[in-house]
């Protein structure tokens, strides 16, 4: 199982901040289009992956039992 | 305290400055990120940072040692609140320390740079009339771009 997280606009446009989702084996890439499917009002522009806390192309292929966070455009400082 | 932070509550410089300062260093710069009234036009009530707190540690550990590599024999320390802020509060702090002040200033610098392009922090601006999450390009007031 692994676990998916969103952060500030994508928390409100899925309404949720983290899901337990079975998608090991998947490209980051495959499981973008996923979830582009089931949310269709989020906005994906400029969003990148982090896996296990560190940021990762989407070509990566997903490893059961890693954390994947959708990192929308940063905005601290 | 920890060297590389995110916090809830309000931020002490000092107390980041005197954890970089030793006796080799002749230079210690230190910059704090307040939350700024006027926008491009548009006030600001309050702002609301969020974090992915324990990869935004990560990225400030990781922002500290580059600069320790760009400038050999600087040390770092760096903090970052979220939660509700207002008017004049301070987000952020960077201290660092160097035998010089040239490099203090520079890796200072390129610190908050940094941070701004991959700590993942998430700043919301409140409005009299609304809301938005900076960085986005969905939900920006009309006929102005405070995107920045």
């Amino acid at each position: 199982m692994n676990k998916v997280l969103y952060f500030a606009n994508l928390k409100e446009a899925t309404g949720r901040k983290e899901e337990a989702m079975d998608v090991a084996g998947m490209t980051l890439g495959q499981l973008e289009e996923n979830l582009a499917e089931r949310y269709p009002n989020m906005t994906m522009t400029g969003v990148r992956f982090a896996v296990n806390e560190e940021f990762a192309l989407r070509d990566e292929v997903i490893e059961t039992h890693d954390t994947i966070a959708l990192i929308p455009p940063v905005s601290g400082g | 305290m920890k060297r590389f932070e995110v916090v809830t509550e309000p931020i002490d410089p000092e107390r980041y400055r005197e954890y970089v300062v030793r006796p080799e260093a002749g230079g210690v710069t230190v910059f704090t990120g307040h939350v700024r009234e006027w926008t491009k036009g548009i006030r600001t009530v309050y702002l609301s940072f969020e974090a992915y707190t324990s990869m935004a540690e990560k990225m400030m550990e990781q922002i500290g040692r580059e600069i320790e590599e760009k400038w050999p024999e600087t040390r770092v320390a760096m903090a970052h609140r979220i939660g509700e802020l207002h008017i004049s509060d301070i987000a952020v702090v960077i201290a660092v320390s160097s035998p010089h002040r040239k490099a203090a200033y520079e890796a200072n610098e390129y610190a908050i740079e940094r941070l701004k392009e991959d700590v993942p922090i998430w700043k919301k601006e409140h409005w009299e009339n609304g809301e938005y999450w900076v960085g986005h390009q969905n939900q920006k007031p009309k006929g102005e771009d405070i995107n920045e």
